[in-house]
């Protein structure tokens, strides 16, 4: 090979010299959350000063912009530099910048496997895989509570059909902030905590492979969510999670702060997956194949797919609008050569395979601890992982059924209709598989069981009722009613949050060494599963009924039925804060160790210390067998985490890239 | 797939039960059963409705999904219910399960299985779009429909979405405007839906109508009624603060009291009728001032925002 292929000396991350010593510098001084809340507010002033300047009508600049009504470019330009100042503010540009110019990189954030100790890394940009997954979980506990405080809200105006608790206007925000939180954090509500956590120790690796990147797409979300709760400071939004062209055009300044947080998570979402992908493909250990892979890792993969794949839809949807608001195109008005249906095309390419995002997940840590607390192998593997793989190509070809109403060609409703029903043979793969697990299996019902066995009941309600939806006929009653809404919170809220649940359950042990308390975590469950249950299922009834979506006033003889889920609605709501409460007094307050392997888990992170060392493993380990071999009496290990030296350079050896290139 | 038949799960221990044959008779009269309620019993009372023929199809189409639904349901839920209580850990037993692989007869009986299910309801939901009857489902076309009612020149009706109310022009009788929307029986209506600022849904729920109002389009949704009575009329798309409020009734009357009523509204709106646009499938946005000067000499506040001021509407 004519290429010399070894550098001269070691690098440091991103190709930079080796790391420096730690900083030493005291902490106020070093690039953390508040240097980035400094830069964020610089950096709005900034913006907003520039769109002022461009949008006056005294400069004469753009005159069909400073002439139109537009407010909309100081704030547009303000969110965009407060990200860049935030950004900056937490170090993102520093060693990028630094090594532009040459300069030694100041081992400020070099550190990509290993994290000091202590709670401040936790409030910076660190590369640690492990920080970042801890930093994803806390946040995301945060924006599902925030969200879900606003659902509250919504069930308190529901209360009563004609006595009002909020105004119009507030009761319109609350449901579009609720529904565009919910919809785009909670994207990385699993990939983000337990798939940056875990995937890196599930495969044996050492680290994951873009680990700035990785932490690039956390930190854009605390933006995301701070930018979309900003937009109730002037007024909201009036148009839900979907921002239907020319609603949204036509709303007030708040719809900017929708459409900047929506492109910004999106961009959060290609980062995250792409980092997953690359790490997936590259850093297994030697002996992991693909059919080793464990089911987490599969559904992370085909996640990480769907997210870098539909994401730049939606960030380029997003984009159209801020055009269209900012720059006055007319790329969705009809009347001036624009389409609104170019809109709902752009965001339900976007948006259905959104909704596998958020299930995919789920399907994986389901189908993850089953078989650990089934005692037995999981059944039809390649079954599952197809499964996953046929809902990953499968969702882009569904996103018309969301226009069936719509006035679009009516020649495309049979073949929508036909990809829509196709996906659920997929989908069932997974019921196939959990419940030829369950066959004579030694069901152990812990608390991470029980929140997966709801998880499957839960989304085998949503999975069926979807059936119901994507036949055109029984979907021209059932369209934009509750019976939707219904539909889509049994998938997501029945299924990705509580395969959440289960999920925090089984690996916060690993993740910080502490066990949650089970008796209140079994509290939890009982009153979240059958408040959850009392909450949705009523609203199939309802939607069925005649009562749309996002309504402030509804017909008088569904009073008692929506009080019922209303107060419903208020357990399941005690049934978070008690996971909130639990969570803080398990991990703060009471602290009781958990450092071995509760749950005897043959998986691969389990084989490690809790939490894992820096560097997760001493060695790059050598996987022997499978993750599911439970009942085989001889099983070998699922991995040799010492293995002989040389064991890797051999594994590189042979390795058809490096034999072609000999 | 990766399983050799021996690891067949009903060739487990020789004499053991056999689980295979109890679920099949534990599930096979709850399923019988509760397909059999559904069917007499809650059948006739799903939504919504059989008023008419584009109702009774998605009555008849959610009665078929949730009899097919029934058993797959019941399935689930009798082997999950059963291998939990059949095969949960019991104390101090501390070996591992059969390692059972998976099982090709079993796997591809699932995969045969859901795949025909879901080819029929396919084939089947696709019949009964585009069987002549049922007139594309009440479900709006666009501009140019390809599913029609059969017999007859069907009456056309105009809906225009506006925030935040609907109103309906006839063409056919001169153009009017009005409020009320009035359809006769037995008589197949075209409901051209349009909208003059963003996009509502008309939705005719005893109708079985569901149509987006787009501005600048002209969604056609084809129904023949086939009883009389009174419908609800709702906006079924976010719309902005008033979306929950945009409601109205409507009447589905015998063919000689629609004629009366059309024609004496007709000449009664014949003054207010002059002063609106030229009946057209769609409507400009400047046009909507000059709507609601019309509007507001019949007597209707203006649309634009302001129909709702100050106070709250209430709901019947």
């Amino acid at each position: 090979m004519a290429i010399e292929t070894q550098p001269e000396r070691a690098q440091g991350s991103g190709g930079g010299q080796p790391a420096a010593a730690r900083s030493s510098r005291p902490w106020w001084r070093r690039p953390a959350i508040h240097t980035a809340i400094i830069g964020a507010v610089i950096g709005y002033l900034v913006g907003s000063f520039l769109g002022s300047y461009l949008t006056g009508t005294g400069n004469g600049l753009y005159p069909n912009v400073s002439l139109s009504d537009s407010k909309d470019w100081p704030i547009v330009l303000g969110y965009a530099f407060a990200v860049v100042g935030w950004l900056a503010g937490l170090g993102v540009f520093t060693d990028t910048f630094r090594q532009m110019i040459g300069r030694p990189l100041n081992g400020q954030n070099t550190q990509e496997t290993e994290a000091p100790g202590g709670l401040a890394k936790y409030f910076r940009y660190e590369l640690d895989h492990k920080v970042v997954g801890i930093q994803y979980l806390v946040g995301m506990i945060i924006y599902f509570c925030t969200a879900g405080l606003f659902a509250m809200g919504i069930r308190t105006e529901l209360l009563s059909p004609t006595h009002h608790v909020f105004s119009s206007q507030v009761y319109v925000e609350i449901v579009g902030e609720h529904g565009t939180m919910m919809m785009m954090l909670m994207t990385s509500v699993i990939l983000g905590p337990f798939g940056n956590y875990l995937v890196p120790l599930m495969i044996g690796s050492k680290r994951v492979a873009f680990p700035r990147v990785e932490a690039l797409s956390f930190w854009l979300t605390p933006c995301a969510f701070l930018i979309l709760l900003s937009g109730l400071l002037v007024g909201g939004f009036p148009f839900g999670w979907t921002a239907y062209a020319p609603l949204s055009i036509q709303s007030t300044i708040g719809a900017d702060s929708y459409a900047m947080a929506f492109g910004l998570m999106g961009v959060s979402m290609i980062l995250a997956g792409f980092n997953i992908i690359v790490t997936v493909i590259c850093y297994r250990a030697p002996g992991m194949r693909w059919s080793r892979l464990p089911m987490f890792v599969w559904a992370m993969v085909s996640t990480s797919f769907l997210m870098v794949l539909a994401a730049p839809v939606l960030v380029g949807g997003m984009y159209m609008i801020l055009a269209d608001r900012t720059a006055q195109t007319a790329l969705f008005e009809d009347s001036l050569g624009g389409s609104s249906y170019l809109y709902q095309n752009l965001f339900w390419f976007f948006g259905h395979p959104e909704v596998y995002i958020l299930a995919l997940p789920g399907f994986g840590i389901v189908l993850e601890i089953i078989p650990v607390m089934c005692r037995k192998p999981l059944f039809a593997y390649k079954v599952a992982a197809a499964g996953m793989i046929g809902v990953t190509l499968l969702s882009f070809f569904v996103w018309q059924h969301h226009l069936f109403m719509s006035g679009i060609n009516p020649d495309m409703r049979p073949l929508f209709m036909l990809t829509t029903e196709l996906i659920s043979i997929p989908t069932g793969f997974i019921f196939l598989v959990a419940l030829g697990t369950f066959w004579k299996a030694k069901i152990r019902f812990t608390v991470p069981m029980l929140f997966a066995l709801a998880m499957l009941f839960n989304f085998l309600i949503g999975g069926v009722t979807g059936v119901f939806v994507s036949d055109v006929p029984a979907d021209t009653t059932l369209h934009g009613s509750f019976f939707v809404m219904a539909h889509f919170h049994y998938t997501i809220m029945g299924g990705l949050i509580f395969a959440f649940m289960a999920g925090v359950y089984y690996w916060l042990p690993k993740m910080t060494g502490i066990k949650l308390n089970q008796t209140l975590g079994k509290w939890q469950f009982w009153i979240m599963f059958l408040a959850f249950n009392s909450t949705f299922l009523p609203l199939f009834g309802i939607g069925m009924a005649g009562q749309p979506r996002r309504v402030f006033e509804y017909a008088r003889n569904l009073q008692t039925a929506n009080d019922w889920v209303s107060i419903s609605s208020f357990f399941l709501g005690g049934s978070i804060l008690l996971f909130v409460i639990n969570f803080v007094y398990s991990t703060v307050i009471v602290r009781e160790r958990e450092v071995g392997n509760p749950w005897r888990s043959r998986g691969l992170e389990w084989q490690v210390a809790s939490p894992p060392p820096p560097g997760n493993f001493e060695r790059v380990p050598v996987v022997i067998s499978g993750p599911y071999e439970y009942g085989t009496k001889d099983a070998p290990p699922v991995a040799d985490l010492h293995p002989p030296p040389g064991v890797l350079s051999a594994a590189i050896a042979q390795s058809p890239i490096v034999q072609a290139e000999a | 797939m990766a399983a050799s038949p021996t690891e067949a799960p009903q060739a487990g221990e020789p004499k053991g039960p056999n689980h295979g044959l109890r679920i099949f008779f534990i599930w096979l009269p709850l399923t019988i059963a509760a397909d059999l309620l559904i069917w007499i019993v809650l059948g006739p009372h799903l939504p919504p409705g059989s008023m008419t023929d584009t109702a009774h199809s998605q009555q008849w189409d959610i009665l078929v999904l949730a009899v097919l639904a029934v058993p797959i349901v019941a399935f689930v839920l009798v082997f999950a219910a059963y291998a939990l209580i059949m095969w949960r850990h019991r104390e101090g037993d501390d070996e591992d399960g059969p390692p059972i692989h998976g099982h090709t007869g079993i796997q591809a009986t699932w995969i045969t299985v859901t795949a025909v299910i879901v080819l029929f309801l396919a084939a089947f939901g696709t019949y009964e779009l585009a069987w002549p009857g049922f007139a594309g489902a009440g479900a709006g076309e666009g501009p140019s429909a390809i599913w029609t009612p059969k017999g007859g020149t069907p009456l056309q009706i105009q809906v225009i979405g506006q925030q935040w109310r609907f109103t309906y022009r006839y063409p056919q009788f001169g153009g009017f405007e009005t409020t009320a929307l009035m359809l006769p029986v037995d008589q197949p209506v075209q409901f051209n839906v349009t909208s003059l600022d963003v996009i509502h849904s008309f939705w005719a729920y005893q109708l079985g109508v569901k149509s987006d109002a787009n501005p600048g389009v002209n969604n056609i949704a084809f129904t023949t009624a086939k009883q009389t009575g009174k419908f609800i009329v709702r906006c079924n798309e976010l719309c902005g603060l008033w979306h929950g409020a945009m409601v109205n009734y409507g009447q589905v009357v015998p063919m000689a009291t629609f004629r009366a009523w059309a024609a004496h509204t007709e000449v009664q709106l014949a003054p207010i009728t002059a002063l609106l646009p030229a009946y057209a499938t769609v409507y400009d946005p400047t046009l909507i001032p000059q709507i609601n000067k019309a509007m507001a000499k019949s007597g209707i506040a203006g649309a634009n925002g302001y129909y709702y001021p100050p106070n709250d509407p209430v709901q019947p």
